[in-house]
């Protein structure tokens, strides 16, 4: 059993892992089920093939901006726009990426592009929780959730949902939407170590839901993602902090 | 069968990938101040909370942004309590799910 504040020990790197299987058992639902719905979507929008659609999912490989596609595409948008669009949708990942690059300091340039493709919400926030509570960088960490709990239920759910899905009567009587916001909002839980993360994650959520409001859904996620840190950092430190990587551990 | 989405997707990972790819192979992110680093720490909290709020919270009606109040908000919120609880996502999804299915069984939206 972890400690109430979800971390254990920095030195038990079994518990750790364990912790991050069992996590990933969710993930891989939620995967799963996200990408049987983008697979359905994308083949009843009658533009996609199902070549088209695993190409989405193997090349893009970004959840919500390949649903976003799917309404662009039929709606007859331009490229040019529809680049635009999933551009700014995608933005959110500057800020995984820059958060998790203290943990990969000193990997190999390869690994490090590679595992850029891969990084998605899910991944970044199963690692960071994973790197928080060991204290450092764990290889596992960052390919097993990439990997097992994302890419590769995703791109299996999507072929099937390319494939069988139209069997499937109205996905939303199955619960299947509410997949992934509880998805985020579980992996948001476990990297709430403190005040600052709570506020963080509070603050995020609420300036979100408002600029969303006033400008755009895609819009209002990064202001959220920029905002909410900043109100975060305002909030003094509680006892329990999440562990900065440290420079003797990124030399492991 | 066709592959005419099939550029797309390779122009839509392109203009994706730099996303991915700026802090991760970015020289000199191993000196940034530790006050930025602390911000980094907080920006997946926040992230993925806006996304879960978003996805709840608004939807999209003859293409302008409504708020909405739904069966997604208690899956979430038992989702939410439950992780908080048990510290295990399986569970939490689990029952928001379950709460979405039962829901709609019985004619909430």
């Amino acid at each position: 059993m972890d400690a109430p504040d979800g971390r254990t020990p920095a030195a038990d790197l079994p518990a750790s892992r364990r912790r991050l299987v069992v996590d990933g058992l969710g993930i891989i639902v939620s995967a799963a089920g996200f990408g049987f719905v983008f697979g359905l979507a994308a083949r009843t929008s009658g533009h996609y093939s199902v070549i088209d659609a695993m190409a989405m999912s193997t090349i893009v490989f970004g959840g919500a901006s390949q649903f976003a596609a799917v309404g662009y595409v039929a709606s007859g948008l331009a490229w040019p726009a529809i680049l635009v669009l999933t551009a700014l949708l995608n933005a959110r990942h500057i800020l995984y990426s820059a958060a998790l690059a203290p943990w990969f300091r000193g990997r190999p340039f390869a690994e490090r592009a590679v595992a850029s493709h891969l990084l998605t919400d899910e991944a970044f926030a199963l690692s960071i929780a994973h790197f928080r509570r060991l204290g450092r960088f764990d290889p596992f960490g960052y390919w097993y959730p990439a990997i097992v709990t994302t890419f590769i239920p995703w791109n299996l759910a999507t072929f099937a949902g390319a494939t069988i899905g139209s069997a499937v009567v109205e996905p939303q009587r199955l619960g299947i939407d509410v997949i992934f916001p509880a998805a985020m909002i579980g992996l948001a839980v476990g990297l709430v170590t403190g005040r600052r993360e709570l506020a963080a994650a509070v603050a995020g959520a609420a300036v979100a839901v408002a600029v969303s409001l006033a400008v755009s859904p895609t819009i209002g996620i990064i202001a959220g993602g920029i905002v909410g840190p900043s109100i975060g950092l305002l909030v003094p430190p509680s006892g329990v902090t999440a562990e900065l990587p440290r420079l003797e551990d990124m030399k492991r | 069968m066709t592959t005419d989405l099939v550029p797309l997707a390779v122009l839509m990972f392109l203009v994706t990938y730099p996303s991915r790819a700026v802090g991760m192979l970015a020289p000199g992110i191993e000196r940034l101040p530790r006050r930025a680093l602390e911000y980094l720490q907080l920006v997946g909290p926040a992230v993925l909370a806006a996304l879960a709020a978003v996805s709840v919270m608004v939807s999209t009606v003859g293409g302008r942004p409504v708020f909405t109040v739904g069966l997604p908000w208690l899956s979430v919120a038992a989702c939410l309590a439950l992780v908080a609880w048990r510290r295990n996502l399986l569970i939490g999804l689990a029952a928001a799910v379950g709460i979405a299915i039962v829901g709609r069984a019985m004619g909430f939206a």
